[in-house]
């Protein structure tokens, strides 16, 4: 038998419990959280494994209270975190505001349920918007959405590292599925990888980008419109910057295809395989899952696009969430024919897929482009 | 060091201070920077201010300071001593943002008794608002939500901070209520809950303080109102905390 590297092992386990490993081999310090489920097991698991390696717990008393903690901790240089669902993701809001303004890299683990309100504890992909684009503000925030138990590992790592590096609140959005499954999965030392350490550091005394003294006062109110206008031109500026190089996506496909199937999270994987059976049965079926929903990757989406002659079928556990990234991303190009199969708040098949690509029955004929 | 002048610790830059004439949050941060300049803290501290008049705050000091929202500031200051410990942590907060809108903060740090010290200032109205009815607004008190003085029936009794904590804090905690009118004291209670925090003890000061431009009252009356009204309602001094036995 194949010897593993040093400090990789292969296990399986659930999504949730791959989200607080991911977070100790990051380095990760500290862990606020607020039990709601679908996330529970990500506290349970750091609970129990954090203090042997010297990192900490508190179980606040909400999920603002989570929230502002973390920001605290991040004040203070050390890489904390917390995870949340539903109504949880909507009463993050209010910390993750203050942390888009500060600029301070809080992460956050969305394990999706349905909603709105209460709805259902199990799964939907209902918090695209309010997680790309919640709070009062611009939506200055990095957005990973996984489609298995390597990505949750993977990207869980990553988002530590970019939360610090580009200093934006950083999200990995997962969905109850993917907390409560288990899978297979290669967990490994990310400093042995050679990823390496989370570049953190204290905010205080810190020298910020376009200033040239430290840190000493940090303030998130402003009394005039140009004093705040100057200080968004420069979040929003270091944002465009920095998206070319956080962009991500998978894409299956070759020129002439006849549609474009685009799903992200779980749903992608069931849209991969529908479209692996179609190229299987000699439908050149195209497929585009992007990875990172804020920033999109709107170039890649286009380039895709124009490989399947302008045909988009976007599938979604909610009524458009993503559909309307998809419609943005694609405005210059005129969409000629846009279809969906919006199932908010239900899980998607393979099957289900496949059948809405070879029988039109199967969309949502309300929400065809006009004209079609 | 004559307590006349201007504490150490206070940035100088930052001065005059921006809190309008008459008000008390001056002298509440004259009292912190006496205390902190007694303790030698300056190196270690990091102050944190809440939303409404204390958030004007945000610059006072030569050591780390910064905002937060409406009645967020116990949450930040509690992450970042769980995850620092070394660093002392001030909140500074309103009676709006502690007693209202952040109370189940404020209560659930005293209930775990988080080696924090918070300080809130009770003037009795939402002042950078607009002066609206807050949790401390006194009975028959006229704010612009209750036009007609603070009905009782209507809308209860004033809130009582340092009393009602004094239920669910540890016995070790520090609970007490100064005022401006005697700045002296109020930093020798700021102190204490300095040097709490430094011992692994929660701390609580409320400060009975002055809001001339919302209560609409003359340097006479501002001063008869804190003296009288508040004095009587809000008694200053060290509050005990309920012991085990109890």
């Amino acid at each position: 038998m194949e010897k593993e590297p040093a400090g990789e092992c292969r296990d399986f386990m659930t999504g949730n419990e791959v989200i607080a490993r991911a977070a100790l081999a990051a380095g990760a310090d500290f862990m606020f959280g607020y039990p709601i489920t679908p996330q529970n097991e990500i506290m349970h698991h750091w609970r129990r494994l954090a203090p042997q390696q010297g990192r900490g717990f508190l179980q606040t008393e909400d999920e603002l209270s989570a929230g502002f903690a973390a920001i605290g901790a991040i004040i203070s240089g050390k890489a904390a975190f917390s995870a949340t669902a539903g109504p949880g993701t909507v009463l993050f809001q209010e910390p993750l505001s203050m942390a888009e303004m500060m600029r301070l890299p809080v992460v956050v683990a969305v394990q999706q349920r349905g909603g709105p309100s209460t709805a259902t504890v199990i799964y939907s992909q209902q918090e695209l918007t309010l997680t790309c684009f919640g709070g009062n503000g611009e939506g200055l925030r990095l957005v990973y959405s996984t489609s298995s138990h390597q990505e949750l590992y993977d990207y869980t790592i990553k988002a530590f590292h970019k939360a610090w590096r580009y200093r934006f609140p950083t999200f990995i959005l997962g969905d109850g599925y993917q907390a409560k499954m288990r899978e297979a999965l290669q967990l490994y030392d990310p400093v042995r990888r050679g990823i390496g350490d989370i570049p953190k550091e204290a905010i205080f005394g810190s020298v910020r980008a376009g200033e040239t003294e430290p840190l000493l006062h940090l303030r998130n109110s402003f009394s005039v419109e140009e004093e705040l206008s100057e200080v968004l031109e420069r979040h929003l500026a270091d944002y465009a910057r920095a998206a070319p190089a956080l962009v991500e996506h998978e894409f299956i496909g070759v020129p002439g295809g006849e549609l474009l199937v685009v799903a992200h999270g779980i749903v992608g994987r069931a849209a991969r395989q529908a479209v692996q059976e179609l190229r299987g049965m000699g439908r050149p079926v195209n497929f585009f899952r992007p990875i990172t929903l804020r920033p999109f990757p709107e170039d890649a989406l286009r380039e895709a696009l124009q490989m399947s002659g302008g045909a988009v079928l976007v599938a979604e556990s909610a009524q458009g969430q993503l559909g309307n990234l998809v419609r943005l991303a694609a405005s210059g190009e005129g969409l000629p024919d846009f279809r969906s199969y919006y199932r908010p708040g239900v899980g998607i098949t393979a099957e289900e897929i496949k059948e809405a690509v070879l029988d039109e029955r199967a969309l949502d004929a309300a929400v065809l482009a006009p004209g079609e | 060091m004559s307590e006349h002048s201007m504490p150490q610790c206070w940035h100088r830059e930052s001065k005059p201070h921006r809190f309008c004439p008459g008000c008390g949050h001056g002298l509440v941060l004259k009292a912190l920077g006496l205390a902190v300049d007694e303790l030698g803290l300056a190196e270690r501290i990091i102050f944190a201010c809440d939303i409404g008049c204390s958030l004007l705050a945000w610059d006072f000091f030569t050591f780390p300071c910064m905002q937060t929202h409406h009645g967020r500031t116990i949450p930040v200051m509690v992450g970042l001593k769980r995850a620092s410990p070394d660093r002392i942590v001030v909140a500074y907060m309103g009676d709006g943002g502690g007693y209202s809108i952040g109370l189940q903060h404020l209560i659930s740090a005293a209930q775990r008794h988080d080696p924090i010290t918070a300080v809130l200032v009770n003037n009795t109205v939402y002042a950078m608002t607009g002066g609206q009815m807050a949790p401390t607004t006194l009975p028959g008190q006229r704010t612009e939500t209750t036009p007609f003085g603070r009905d009782e029936a209507d809308t209860g009794r004033p809130f009582r901070g340092p009393e009602t904590l004094a239920a669910v804090a540890h016995p070790r905690a520090y609970l007490a209520r100064g005022t401006v009118a005697r700045v002296p004291r109020l930093k020798n209670m700021i102190r204490e809950a300095l040097e709490r925090q430094l011992q692994g003890d929660f701390a609580f000061v409320e400060a009975l303080s002055t809001c001339p431009t919302n209560w609409r009252t003359s340097a006479a009356e501002t001063w008869s109102f804190l003296e009288q009204e508040m004095g009587s309602y809000y008694r200053p001094g060290e509050i005990a905390v309920a012991r085990e036995e109890d």
